[in-house]
């Protein structure tokens, strides 16, 4: 049976990301793991004292305050909590899917995946969190983390579902992108979808290669394909043939570069999370 | 890892910035009293605690492995440092504390950190009553032979200490008892020891210099055991103290990273005249209690305490010696913990005895160390015995009459070898003895040997023995250690 993990947080993405995941799911045979990690947020003592100074059993008396706060804090979250995944376990049920538990957590959103990415089979989770609802232009503080540290493929929600007819896969010849055209060729759910593969960027013969090869495998199973390849800057070229050619999902390898690198000139990766604006299934 | 880090960089900087900034300066308020003392329990001048509470809570900011931790100059090292002083002077202090954190940096490389989980909970209640009984006790020189009029000053102090929170609590109150009781001292020109008596105070920023002694063998075994004390103590209270910050903020430390900031700590603040210091349990909680979660909160206590020592030296120089002596003894009774008093009555009477044990230890030796030691020791020794009362011998003969199968439950080892021995009946004629061992465990060359003697002497008698149900890890041990089944064992052990 396929084990998915989808994330929801109580931001706008929290729908989509039941909606993403009912589409990938298998009606009878998938199970759903919903999770709601809440990150432990460092906040000061309310009521500040400056008094500075050490009254008998100071330890003690502290501790008891803080923990009272804490515990007030952490019950509030937790019934917060329990209601998004309520909402996205309701979500799951009415799109016909039976097998689901819900797991609130406390904890690193990163660290919580990684602990349970190992007995599933796929990720879902949403663009943005919680806390950068607004700040367009940054991603998710948790995304690219995320995705770095994943070792399954991840689907990344954009803020609204479409249905996908299209889809379009971003082809560098990477190991990555190579996983990410078996994934297509062996999965029933892109049996009927449009495929497009893209290759942008120069073209050597060892690449042409590794695209006719591409090409091969998806057409001989008898998907649609359609290769197209640009030359220019990948995420100009792909974001331009995503909005030209009516995408509604992009597959792509995942980081093919060094961390030092993305620091330097960015990610092309994040860039393209960023600048298109439907899901994006990738690969590591 | 890069934005795994800079993420935990992050958390660990930025994410408390007004509580860490507010709560660093409180905390700078409190350390300079708190550094002039230790300075002369030490006795050196008042700058080398200052300039060693400067040093090494700015650099424990960067290195430590407990966010929102203070460690500056403290008492418990201070205590070590007076015989060395008093002998040699304060070269070979500084460079004994570039050689304690030499030693805490090979302890932390060598994760001596995971050692701390032998250190029971009642040695680490008699560690804390040690150093505030030792606070206190530092404190006795200071109130002997003074004018009458101190101990009105002192009384007067501790009140405005602990009234003044009852009012207001925006400012620190031991702050207000310094200034109210050297304002007193001044317009009422009132003829008391005052901290200008006690040294010279630092009136520039701290430069790198190297320690004035000779490079040779007599040097080192001159400054390596007062290094040992000081770096085994600065580890042991700053571990502790770790302990208490996760206890209060509910989060986790990397306690061998804690060893190895605390000894880049020392090792840096030797080079510019500071005395060797560790983490301080009271400046911690005060810490937590303002506000501060973060090491920005370290990293502002440190830069605060030394713009305001260096900016204000002339007025620190008219601290009445009374107005420190009131902030020691609230120091004392706030490490204290007075509820452990109320628990001798209730705990296990072995664990009350390793906490006073501890106490004794290091109220007479002035060494924290060897109270942690005694502790650690005599729980040891209580956990043996109390381990060793699980233990159960039954036997049951066979219809026959001759032979007999005998039971084995719980841990067998040294502390419970004997027991186990007196417990078979050789006296009684066997011809067969069956020892079934399915519920125990055989863990020492003691115990082995015990089972070596009870097998020999039931041979001697005449028995045949057969050993069963040994598990996998006392199979081991037996098999290597045993000589029953060894030729010329019997031997061996009639001629013992």
């Amino acid at each position: 049976m396929e084990k998915m993990l989808a994330f929801v947080d109580g931001s706008v993405y929290s729908e989509s990301v039941c909606d993403h995941t009912l589409w990938l799911a298998q009606k009878n045979r998938s199970k759903v793991s919903v999770f709601n990690v809440m990150d432990v947020i460092e906040t000061s003592h309310n009521s500040a004292n400056f008094s500075g100074n050490l009254v008998a059993e100071a330890r003690n008396t502290l501790l008891s305050e803080l923990a009272e706060l804490d515990n007030k804090r952490a019950k509030l979250a937790q019934k917060k909590g329990r209601l998004i995944l309520d909402d996205a376990e309701a979500r799951l049920i009415a799109g016909g899917l039976k097998n689901i538990d819900t797991h609130l957590r406390h904890g690193d959103f990163v660290d919580t995946v990684t602990e349970f990415q190992e007995e599933a089979d796929i990720l879902v989770i949403g663009k943005r969190g919680e806390a950068a609802n607004f700040a367009k232009l940054h991603l998710g503080s948790n995304l690219e983390r995320l995705i770095r540290s994943a070792n399954k493929p991840v689907l990344v929600a954009a803020r609204i579902f479409r249905p996908i007819k299209k889809i379009l896969i971003g082809f560098d010849g990477g190991k990555s992108a190579v996983r990410a055209i078996e994934h297509v060729s062996n999965q029933d759910l892109f049996k009927d979808l449009e495929c497009h593969l893209l290759s942008a960027g120069k073209i050597d013969m060892n690449r042409k290669k590794k695209i006719e090869a591409a090409e091969r495998s998806l057409s001989e199973i008898g998907r649609k394909t359609k290769t197209f390849v640009k030359e220019g800057d990948a995420e100009t070229v792909i974001s331009n043939h995503v909005e030209q050619h009516n995408i509604d999902l992009l597959v792509m390898g995942a980081y093919g570069h060094s961390r030092i690198r993305n620091l330097m000139i960015g990610s092309t990766t994040t860039q393209m999370i960023r600048s298109c604006h439907i899901p994006v299934l990738l690969f590591r | 890892m890069l934005t795994l880090r800079y993420s935990n960089l992050k958390k660990d900087w930025l994410a408390n910035v007004r509580g860490d900034i507010l709560a660093g300066l409180v905390v700078a308020l409190a350390l300079i009293p708190e550094a002039i003392a230790f300075s002369i329990i030490a006795g050196v001048d008042p700058k080398v605690g200052l300039y060693a509470s400067f040093s090494i809570a700015v650099i424990s900011a960067f290195t430590g492995g407990r966010p929102g931790m203070i460690s500056a100059a403290t008492a418990a090292t201070a205590v070590l440092m007076v015989t060395l002083v008093k002998t040699y002077g304060l070269e070979y202090l500084l460079a004994t504390t570039v050689l304690a954190g030499l030693f805490q940096i090979i302890a932390g490389v060598l994760r001596f950190g995971n050692l701390m989980r032998f250190v029971s909970k009642s040695v680490l209640t008699g560690f804390v009553n040690a150093l505030a009984i030792l606070i206190f006790l530092a404190q006795i020189p200071e109130l002997i032979g003074v004018p009458i009029l101190t101990y009105g000053m002192v009384i007067f102090g501790l009140l405005i200490i602990y009234l003044l929170p009852m009012v207001t609590k925006t400012i620190p109150s031991p702050l207000v008892c310094i200034l109210i009781l050297t304002l007193a001292c001044q317009i009422f020109g009132l003829e008391l020891r005052t901290v200008s008596d006690m040294g010279s105070l630092p009136n520039s920023l701290p430069i790198f210099l190297l320690p004035e002694i000779p490079l040779t063998f007599e040097t080192l075994s001159i400054i390596a055991p007062p290094a040992a004390a000081i770096a085994a103590v600065g580890l042991l209270e700053s571990l502790m103290t770790a302990s208490v910050v996760d206890e209060l903020t509910d989060t986790a430390s990397n306690k061998n990273r804690e060893c190895v900031g605390q000894g880049i700590s020392n090792f840096v603040t030797g080079f510019i005249g500071g005395m060797a210091g560790c983490a301080m349990i009271g400046q911690s909680v005060i810490n937590i209690k303002s506000g501060g979660r973060g090491r920005l909160s370290t990293l502002c206590a440190g830069i605060f305490l030394l713009i305001l020592c260096v900016g204000l030296g002339d007025w620190v120089e008219m601290i009445p010696m009374a107005a420190l002596i009131a902030i020691m003894i609230m120091v004392s009774i706030g490490t204290f913990s007075w509820q452990s008093i109320a628990d001798l009555r209730k705990h296990p009477r072995s664990s009350s005895i390793v906490m006073l044990a501890t106490v004794v230890t290091v109220v007479t030796t002035h060494n924290l160390a060897f109270g942690v030691l005694v502790g650690v020791m005599l729980s040891g020794i209580f956990f043996a015995g109390k381990i060793s009362q699980i233990f159960r011998l039954s036997s049951e003969p066979t219809p026959d009459g001759r032979s007999r199968i005998y039971i084995v439950e719980g841990q067998v080892f040294f502390a419970s070898a004997e027991k186990f021995l007196n417990a078979f009946d050789f006296q009684e004629a066997l011809e067969k003895v069956t020892i079934d061992l399915t519920k125990a465990h055989i863990w020492d060359i003691s115990s082995v040997a015990a089972l070596d003697t009870v097998i020999l002497k039931f041979q001697r008698e005449g028995a045949e023995v057969k050993l069963v149900g040994l598990n996998k890890a006392s199979e081991t041990i037996v098999d290597e250690l045993a000589v029953y089944d060894k030729s010329g064992g019997l031997k061996r052990l009639i001629s013992k």
